[in-house]
């Protein structure tokens, strides 16, 4: 009998779910369909969206790009002509939330989009974004199967592959090393994204890879077991295809063994030095390829590190920086196109297409920046150095 | 050589999951729940010390007795509020809270704190030390592997004493035998369960300050990987058992290491719970549990 | 109404009547979605949930199988989700040459991924069921953990001489016109996405038909006798393990379709995907419909897939707010004075609607 009753109950909260769910699709429902269909009423701006892990533990990245894109939409608003609204929806680094922010977004209305942060996610909702024919430009998921098979879909950062590459041949360049260590993380696309095209590279040219050990979620405390096999194999250099947050276990624990290589970092490693409470001598002398330096005396970069600094109470990383010049690359290829806000998605897909494959693009991640028919950038890195505890330029 | 300093680091690891475990062990042997929520209390605790000595410049000792105190008042205020009005249910009901639980210190700390990762500052240096180098630096001894250690077997010892002498402790082992008996012989039942949660809890303020010393990086995630990674040690050597969980997380420790370091980076997470497998096929309430005898 | 109608039914009626309404209820639910679609009324939000509501209600009931049939706390069941999403992707992908219609590929990986899934639940089952509770518990942790594992080091690839398998690093040397599908760490990218709404209704009914004449046969009453009071059951001459087992393996292979139909939703999928949070969370659905209760599997499952998405417009403290909602749910549910409460105004209200 009870549990009957608790049957009806659960049968009643279906019900006023369903219509609780009802009353939600009510007001969203034109928004959906109008952006879409015809001129909408308040269409004076372009509809923004993207998904990020705004919780859980990638949540940093997310926040930052969030942030990033705001302080552009915010500046580009106040100078009049194009508007933009900007939607920013939490995917917890997770495909298939991923997906579930991506539909959100399209209910509200979403005509151009900034795919979303991390590369696996991005995978899931680009291949959404192709069928939908909405154009996405991501500001930071590098892995190839991103862009890949996808006219509309573009990266504003390097894609993995070419990280590994460009590292290898700038040790080469350099001759910084001929014993190499790579440490990278095994469940995560990005570091093995970068981990394979390294080796192989390497390989090439006449690197020689003496170590070569991972880790994994869960298993990303203790590295005493990869520094040392590193250590006992002679490597000069340990290469670190990693983010910062790992990285600075590492440095850490190093330096507790006493041992002090030359360390290499890519893109993820940026940010380091405004981790609170970092010791930044730990992380001296290191190394990394890094289209962004917050330290940068150029006025655009110091402009935009102050109103972020003011906005979050944090020093912006290249997440940030890539997130502020997607919405300004948007702006210009939507000025040079001569798109209005009333148009659909689609239009606006084929129009932005036509613009990213033949402009050229300045910001704060590189100069001259142009991208190729399969929607990756080409934009020279930095090499950079961290000493005294601030970046300083290689070249 | 190598093989010693793996050893040390496979002690250094496993002495982190043993304090943790020990607080996982000391509540589920007396209030016969998976409180899923201990990582992050864990982490809060790390995160008040962190904030008492990194931001407010407070002394260490000052930092940790701060972050214990918030974090015994956190452990009485979650039992309060969420699990005591299930003390009837049935356990899973609990189980379900107690992620509820940890969902939410999640997610607090997340809009308290933010995401971004904070570095926990090194307590246990001596000179500028970090720790002892023996034979011209190749063996490695961290001062914060030498205080877990310590803290565990005092720990360990003081835990001992007190389920095993005290009067509170004596209340405390007849709940977790029999509540409705123990209620008979005029125990408040309800009193020595909150008083565990609060042992409990603060004994997770240490264990996170040590987490966050030994590896100093300090997210609002920090705890839920470890806190599974001690539950499994407090099984491993039998739950609800005290020296036990020093046992067990001792081992898991030094078997993780191994496992990386002589057989592959890459699987060691796979070699860790075969192992735990294989040790509960053995001995089917872990390594030092008590085989309970079922009565028809 | 529907209580007093079921006032003098006996336990076998009442069983039955559980069955039909529990199928009335998924297939009116799934024809008002159809209408909703066809309609085109359908948000894109909701619409893009269905087929992974599907999948988390298949989840539920089948570990509602392991857990409330069975009594044994299982927190690995991710685990044979990952199972059976990597070999049915494996085998759709394989046979994408030479079985051209969708639906029969569709159809080819679910079963597929339930027989692989089935085989590494009598696998799992042989140790695990010699245990007990907690213990047993962490072992199916272990099991899910070591099965993320192994699909992280894993590479599988096809080219015209079949399969290719290799572990911890791509050693398959696929030759020319060669696809690697499952590259490791990074999963498997770019599935078609074949799966349909159509078909995770048929799935979820399937599911139903079997758990349900699974629970009402022999063979499910000796189950429960052994939940209920192992020694008992044993000294009655039924042979535990053999029941045991069955619902093990009957779990897991529901639960490998499910993971087949999840993994051929999305484009891409990762092992860590199948982690120790989703084994949680389809156990929560579990708990919260209530132990042994299918119907109640489905509602929380549909119910706690979509309160995320619901609660967007609370943006920074959406995930806040979920736990709370939680934890409240589960003290409404469960202590026993609030349910007083909670009771006493449902009745109250019910009065209301009958007295006009």
């Amino acid at each position: 009998m009870k549990k009957l009753f608790a049957l009806v109950m659960a049968a009643v909260m279906t019900m006023s779910l369903a219509a609780c769910g009802a009353k939600e699709e009510a007001p969203s429902a034109p928004a959906a369909s109008a952006p879409a269909a015809s001129a909408p009423a308040e269409g004076t701006a372009f509809r923004l969206g993207g998904t990020g892990p705004l919780t859980g533990g990638a949540a940093i990245y997310g926040n930052a790009v969030k942030y990033g894109a705001e302080i552009a939409v915010e500046e580009i608003n106040a100078m009049g002509g194009i508007q933009f609204e900007l939607k920013m929806e939490d995917d917890t680094h997770d495909a298939e939330k991923a997906v579930n922010a991506y539909n959100a977004l399209k209910d509200w209305g979403m005509q151009i989009s900034l795919s979303s942060v991390t590369s696996k996610p991005a995978e899931a909702t680009s291949a959404e974004n192709y069928a939908d024919r909405i154009f996405g430009l991501t500001p930071s998921a590098s892995s190839t199967a991103t862009v890949e098979g996808k006219d509309n879909v573009f990266q504003m950062c390097f894609m993995d592959p070419n990280q590994g590459s460009a590292s290898a041949q700038y040790m080469a360049d350099k001759a910084l090393a001929t014993k190499v260590a790579v440490i990278w993380k095994n469940d995560d696309v990005y570091s093995k994204g970068i981990h394979d095209t390294f080796v192989a590279k390497a390989a090439e040219l006449n690197i020689e890879v003496v170590s070569d050990t991972t880790f994994a979620d869960g298993n990303d405390t203790d590295f005493s077991v990869q520094l040392s096999d590193a250590q006992t194999n002679g490597a000069e250099l340990v290469f670190l295809p990693m983010y910062y947050t790992p990285a600075s276990l590492i440095f850490a624990q190093a330096a507790g063994m006493g041992y002090a290589p030359k360390w290499f970092g890519v893109d993820g490693m940026d940010g380091i030095l405004s981790l609170e409470g970092f010791d930044t001598s730990l992380a001296e002398g290191v190394i990394l390829l890094t289209p962004f330096n917050a330290d940068s005396e150029d006025a655009a970069t110091k402009s935009f590190v102050e109103k972020y600094q003011a906005k979050t109470g944090e020093i912006p990383n290249q997440f940030a920086a890539d997130a502020y010049d997607c919405v300004y690359a948007y702006k210009q290829a939507l000025e040079a196109a001569g798109a209005t806000p009333d148009m659909t998605a689609e239009e606006l897909c084929e129009l932005m297409i036509a613009q990213f494959t033949t402009m050229t693009f300045n910001g704060l991640t590189g100069e001259g920046m142009t991208w190729a028919a399969d929607g990756t950038v080409t934009k020279s890195p930095k090499g950079m150095v961290i000493e005294n505890g601030a970046y300083v330029g290689l070249d | 050589m190598t093989f010693l300093n793996f050893l040390i680091s496979g002690i250094s690891l496993g002495s982190i999951y043993a304090i943790i475990a020990l607080g996982y062990t000391m509540v589920y042997g007396i209030a016969k729940m998976l409180n899923f929520a201990h990582g992050d209390v864990i982490m809060v605790g790390a995160y008040v010390c962190f904030f008492a000595v990194a931001r407010y410049d407070l002394p260490p000792a000052l930092g940790v007795l701060l972050a214990m105190f918030v974090c015994t008042m956190l452990g009485i205020v979650i039992e309060r509020l969420a699990y005591k009005p299930l003390r009837q249910a049935p356990s899973l009901a609990v189980l379900i809270t107690a992620i509820g639980v940890s969902y939410l210190l999640q997610n607090g700390a997340q809009l308290l704190w933010t995401s971004s990762p904070k570095v926990f500052p090194n307590f246990f240096k001596v000179a500028d030390q970090t720790g002892v180098k023996l034979f011209d630096g190749q063996l490695n001894i961290s001062y914060v592997t030498m205080v877990t250690i310590a803290a565990c077997v005092i720990i360990m010892l003081a835990l001992t004493w007190f389920t095993g002498k005290t009067k509170m402790g004596k209340a405390m082992r007849a709940c977790s035998e029999d509540k409705g008996a123990a209620q008979l012989m005029g125990i408040n039942v309800n009193a020595t369960i909150s008083m565990t949660f609060a042992i409990g809890s603060g004994l997770a303020a240490i264990a996170g300050v040590l987490l966050c010393s030994a590896y100093p990086t300090l997210v609002p995630t920090t705890g839920s990987m470890p806190g599974i990674k001690a539950f499994t040690a407090a099984v491993f050597g039998g739950i609800g058992s005290i020296p036990g969980a020093l046992l067990g997380g001792l081992l898991l420790g030094v078997i993780e290491i191994f496992a990386k370091a002589y057989i592959s980076t890459q699987l060691s997470d796979a070699v860790v719970f075969g192992v735990l497998i294989i040790v509960l096929l053995v001995k089917p309430a872990g390594l030092l549990g008590k085989q309970v005898r079922e009565k028809v | 109404m529907a209580r007093k109608l079921n006032r003098n039914l006996t336990a076998a009626q009442k069983t039955s009547y559980m069955c039909f309404f529990t199928y009335g209820v998924v297939i009116l639910i799934y024809l008002m979605m159809q209408g909703l679609i066809s309609s085109g009324s359908i948000t894109s939000s909701l619409k893009g949930m269905l087929i992974p509501i599907c999948a988390y209600i298949v989840m539920a009931v089948s570990l509602n199988l392991t857990v409330g049939i069975l009594g044994e706390l299982s927190l690995g069941h991710a685990g044979f989700m990952s199972v059976g999403a990597f070999t049915g992707v494996t085998a759709a992908v394989a046979l994408q040459d030479v079985v051209s219609s969708n639906a029969l590929r569709l159809l080819i990986g679910l079963v597929v991924g339930a027989i692989f899934a089935a085989f590494a639940g009598f696998l799992i089952g042989i140790p695990v069921l010699r245990l007990k509770g907690d213990y047993l518990a962490i072992v199916t942790l272990a099991f899910g953990e070591i099965i993320k594992s192994i699909f992280n080091n894993l590479y599988v690839g096809v080219d015209d001489k079949g399969l290719h398998m290799s572990m911890l690093s791509d050693k398959t040397q696929l030759r020319e016109g060669g696809k690697l599908i499952i590259g490791g760490p990074m999963g498997i990218g770019g599935i078609q996405k074949i799966s349909t709404f159509t078909a995770g209704f048929l799935l979820v009914m399937v599911t139903l038909v079997v758990v349900f004449n699974l629970v009402n046969s022999r063979a499910g009453r000796a189950i429960m006798a052994i939940r209920d009071n192992r020694i008992a059951a044993e000294s009655v001459g039924l042979n535990v393990t053999k029941y045991k087992m069955t619902a093990f393996v009957t779990s897991a292979a529901l639960a490998g379709a499910a993971g087949a139909l999840f993994a051929m939703n999305y484009s891409t999928i990762v092992a860590n995907k199948f982690d120790f949070n989703t084994s949680i969370l389809i156990l929560v659905f579990v708990v919260l419909g209530g132990l042994g209760n299918m119907l109640g599997s489905i509602v929380a499952a549909t119910a706690l897939t979509i309160l995320p998405e619901a609660l967007r417009q609370f943006a920074d403290y959406r995930m806040l707010v979920y736990a709370i909602v939680l934890i409240l749910v589960m003290l409404f549910t469960n202590n026993p004075k609030l349910k007083q409460v909670f009771n006493q105004f449902r009745t109250h209200n019910m009065r209301g609607k009958e007295a006009e």
